[in-house]
C-alpha cells in the first residue's frame, strides 16, 4: 500500500515536472508538404498556415517542414524523424500519407496529428479538410456561363472521393448555368508535375475546350490557357493572381492558417482531442478569389451570389434532384446530400461522361 | 468513343513539342556514356537549366539569352561532376546522384525571387506558305526554334560520332580509356569535354520546359524527365537515330493518353502514366547486368574511372 502510494506520487511528481518542462519549451510543431512550397499553390497555402502559426505565437512556438515528401513509405520516416526530434503536434498535408500516420500515431501516442483530407482517426489523429466543392459550385457556374464551344476541360490528379465531388459540383452548377454543356475529365494521376499538366490543358484545348478547371497544384494550366489564347481557368488553392485579369477570372483559397493556430493553442492549452473537421466558405477555410472584369457583371453578381448562398447555409450545392450517372435516383427533390455520401463519393453524377478509373 | 474529337495532327505536333526536353538532355547524356563515363545527374543539371534559363530570359526577355544561359548553367553543374568524378576519382554513379539533389536545391535557391512571374514569348518560327501546306504544314512548320534544333542536334550527333575523326577519338576512350590513353590521347580532357556538352544538352533539355512548354518556374517542375532521359539512352542502345525514335515513343505516349482521356475513351491510365518508369526501371536493371550491357552495345569502359597512373 505505502509502495504503491509512494510510485503514484513520484509518477504525479515526475508528471509535473515534465509538464513544467514543456512549458519552458517551445511547442514543436512538424509540417509535412506534398510538394515544394514554391508551388503556388496547395503547399504554398499550408506554408501560409505555418507562417500564421508563428505570427500568432511568436517565440512560444518552434515549426518545422519538410517539402516534397512522396505519399507512401517516405512519409512514414520523415514523420517519424519528427516525433523523434519532439514535434508536439504534426500536420500532414495530403491524403496519400493516411496509413503512414495511422502507423506513426501508434508508436508515439504523446505526439498529436492532425491529418489533411482523410479519414482515418485515432485518440492522436484529428483529420481536417475543406469543403472545396462550395467553391467548385460557383466555378462550375462562372465555367458554365462563359463557355462558348459548352467543353469544358478539367484536369483531375487521382480518383479520389475529394476530386470526384469537386467534377460533381462543378458540373451541376456548370449545367445548370448552360444545359448544353459538357465536361471532358482527364486524369493525370500526378498532384504537381507542370509539364504534365501543361500537355493536358494543351490536350483538352485542341479537343474544344474553352473553359479549364484544374485539380492539380501548379500554375502550368493556366499559363496553357495564356499561351492558347481565348481560354479561361481558375487559381487552385491559392490566388494565382499572375494571370489576372484573364485567364485567370477566379480561383479558389485555401485558408489554413486560423485552423492551425487554433489546433496548436489546443496543444499549447491541453485541451486537444480528436475532432474530424470539415469546414468551407461560410466558416471562412474556403475562400472565392476575386472575380475579375473579364468576367461580364451579370455573371459575377450571380456567382457571388450563390457564394453567399452557400456561406449563409441557405444552399447546399448538391441538392436534388439529382441522378447518378448510370440514371438512378441518388438526392430527391429539396433533398440535400449528407455529409457520409460526399466523403466516400465515387460516383459521377448524371450527364457525365466516363468512367471514374478504378 | 468518340475519337472524331481528337485531331491527330495537332497531336503529333504536340507529341514533337512535349518530347524535345528529354530528346536534348539524353542526346548529351549519349554522349558523355560514348565517352566511358555514367551521368546519372541529368536531372540535376536539367533543373538548372530550367532555372537559369528561366530567370536570364526574364531579366533580359530574350529567349536566345535565356536559352545560352541554360546551356552554360548545365555545363557548369556538370563540370563539377566531371571534377570530382575525373580529377579526384570518386565514384560516378554516388556523384551522378548526388548532382541531382545538388541540383534541386540550388534551383529552389536561385528561383526563390521568380516564382509565378510570366515568362518571355517564344514566337514559333514563321516559315511561310509552308505552314500552311495540308498535313506537313501543321505537323512540320508550326514549331519553335528549339524543336528544329534538336532534330538537328541529334543528325549532328550521330554523324559526329559515326563519320568524324573526333568522333571516333571519343568513341575509343569509351570502349578502352587504357588503349586511348596509349595511343597519346587525353583521356580525361576528352571526357570532361563531353561532361561538359552533356551537361550543355540537359540544361537546354530543362529550359525548353521552363521557357516554352510551361512556360515559368516552379521549383522541381522537370519532375522526373531528367531520369527518362536516361533510361532513353539505353533503351535507344547508345544510337542517336533510335534515341530519336525512343522519345517520340516516350513523348507520343503522355500525349496519346491525355487525348484518349479527353475525348472520353476509357484507357487504362494507370498503366499508361506508369509505363515510362516502368520502362526506365526495367532498362536500369538491365543496365546493372553485365552481360546484358554487352549485348545490348554499351561503351566497354562505361562507368569506370582512368586514372594515367594506373
Amino acid at each position: 500500500m505505502l509502495r504503491r502510494s509512494f510510485l503514484a506520487s513520484a509518477a504525479l511528481a515526475l508528471g509535473l515536472g515534465t509538464a513544467a518542462v514543456a512549458q519552458d519549451d517551445p511547442t514543436k510543431v512538424g509540417f509535412v508538404y506534398v510538394g515544394p512550397i514554391g508551388d503556388g499553390g496547395w503547399t504554398f497555402t499550408h506554408n501560409d498556415g505555418r507562417l500564421a502559426v508563428e505570427a500568432e505565437f511568436g517565440d512560444s512556438v518552434e515549426t518545422i517542414f519538410q517539402e516534397s515528401v512522396p505519399e507512401g513509405a517516405d512519409a512514414e520516416r520523415v514523420m517519424t524523424q519528427m516525433a523523434l526530434s519532439g514535434a508536439d503536434i504534426i500536420f500532414a498535408t495530403s491524403f496519400g500519407y493516411m496509413d503512414q500516420i495511422i502507423a506513426v500515431a501508434e508508436k508515439f501516442p504523446d505526439v498529436k496529428f492532425e491529418h489533411a483530407t482523410g479519414y482515418k482517426t485515432a485518440a492522436n489523429v484529428s483529420t481536417y479538410s475543406a469543403k472545396f466543392y462550395e467553391g467548385r459550385a460557383v466555378q462550375g457556374h462562372i465555367a458554365g456561363s462563359m463557355t462558348e464551344s459548352n467543353v469544358i476541360g478539367y484536369i483531375a490528379s487521382y480518383p479520389i472521393p475529394e476530386v470526384i465531388r469537386g467534377i460533381n459540383s462543378a458540373y451541376v452548377h456548370a449545367k445548370k448555368a448552360n444545359p448544353d454543356v459538357e465536361f471532358r475529365v482527364v486524369w493525370v494521376y500526378t498532384w504537381f508535375d507542370p509539364a504534365k499538366e501543361a500537355d493536358a490543358a494543351t490536350a483538352l484545348i485542341e479537343q474544344g475546350a474553352d473553359v479549364i478547371l484544374q485539380h492539380t497544384d501548379s500554375t502550368a494550366p493556366l499559363a496553357a490557357a495564356q499561351q492558347a489564347g481565348g481560354v479561361i481557368g481558375f487559381g487552385q488553392a491559392s490566388d494565382m493572381a499572375a494571370f489576372k485579369p484573364a485567364p485567370r477570372v477566379s480561383s479558389i483559397l485555401d485558408v489554413w492558417g486560423p485552423y492551425y493556430v487554433d489546433r496548436v493553442r489546443a496543444v499549447k492549452e491541453g485541451t486537444w482531442e480528436t475532432v474530424e473537421t470539415w469546414n468551407g466558405i461560410g466558416d471562412g477555410m474556403v475562400g472565392i478569389g476575386e472575380i475579375t472584369d473579364a468576367v461580364p457583371a451579370e455573371v459575377k453578381a450571380e456567382a457571388e451570389a450563390l457564394r453567399d448562398a452557400i456561406a449563409a447555409g441557405e444552399y447546399h450545392p448538391f441538392t436534388g434532384p439529382l441522378n447518378k450517372q448510370d440514371g438512378s435516383a441518388w438526392l430527391a427533390d429539396g433533398e440535400v446530400a449528407d455529409d457520409g455520401t460526399l466523403l466516400g463519393m465515387s460516383f459521377y453524377v448524371e450527364g457525365l461522361a466516363g468512367e471514374i478509373p478504378e | 468513343m468518340d475519337l472524331s474529337s481528337i485531331n491527330w495532327l495537332l497531336l503529333v505536333a504536340s507529341l514533337m513539342v512535349a518530347s524535345t526536353p528529354i530528346l536534348l538532355a539524353a542526346l548529351g547524356e549519349l554522349v558523355v556514356e560514348r565517352a566511358g563515363v555514367l551521368n546519372l545527374g541529368v536531372e540535376g543539371m536539367m533543373i538548372v537549366g530550367a532555372v537559369t534559363g528561366f530567370v536570364a530570359g526574364f531579366e533580359s526577355q530574350s529567349a536566345v539569352l535565356g536559352f545560352a544561359a541554360a546551356a552554360v548553367g548545365g555545363a557548369a553543374l556538370s563540370l563539377l561532376f566531371g571534377l570530382l568524378t575525373q580529377l579526384l576519382m570518386s565514384n560516378q554513379v554516388a556523384t551522378g546522384l548526388a548532382l541531382t539533389l545538388f541540383g534541386l536545391g540550388l534551383s529552389a535557391l536561385i528561383g526563390q525571387g521568380y516564382i509565378g512571374a510570366r515568362g518571355v514569348e517564344v514566337p514559333d518560327i514563321n516559315w511561310g506558305p509552308l505552314s500552311d501546306l495540308p498535313v506537313v504544314g501543321t505537323v512540320f512548320f508550326q514549331h519553335d526554334a528549339m524543336v528544329y534544333l534538336s532534330l538537328l542536334m541529334c543528325l549532328g550527333v550521330w554523324y559526329g560520332l559515326q563519320r568524324t575523326r573526333a568522333g571516333l577519338i571519343l568513341r575509343a576512350v569509351g570502349e578502352s580509356a587504357e588503349a586511348a590513353h596509349a595511343l597519346g590521347y587525353k583521356v580525361v580532357r576528352i571526357r570532361l569535354m563531353a561532361i561538359a556538352f552533356g551537361g550543355a544538352m540537359a540544361g537546354l533539355g530543362g529550359a525548353y520546359i521552363s521557357l516554352i512548354r510551361v512556360p515559368q518556374w516552379t521549383e522541381g517542375m522537370t519532375a522526373g524527365a531528367g531520369w527518362i532521359a536516361l533510361a532513353l539512352v539505353v533503351f535507344a542502345a547508345w544510337r542517336p537515330g533510335r534515341l530519336l525514335l525512343g522519345a517520340y515513343l516516350f513523348g507520343g505516349l503522355t500525349v496519346l493518353q491525355l487525348n484518349l482521356q479527353a475525348a472520353g475513351v476509357a484507357v487504362p491510365v494507370e498503366y499508361l502514366s506508369m509505363s515510362p518508369y516502368i520502362l526506365t526501371i526495367v532498362v536500369l536493371v538491365i543496365m546493372s547486368s553485365g552481360r546484358a550491357r554487352t549485348a545490348l552495345g554499351a561503351p566497354a569502359a562505361l562507368g569506370k574511372s582512368f586514372h594515367a597512373a594506373a
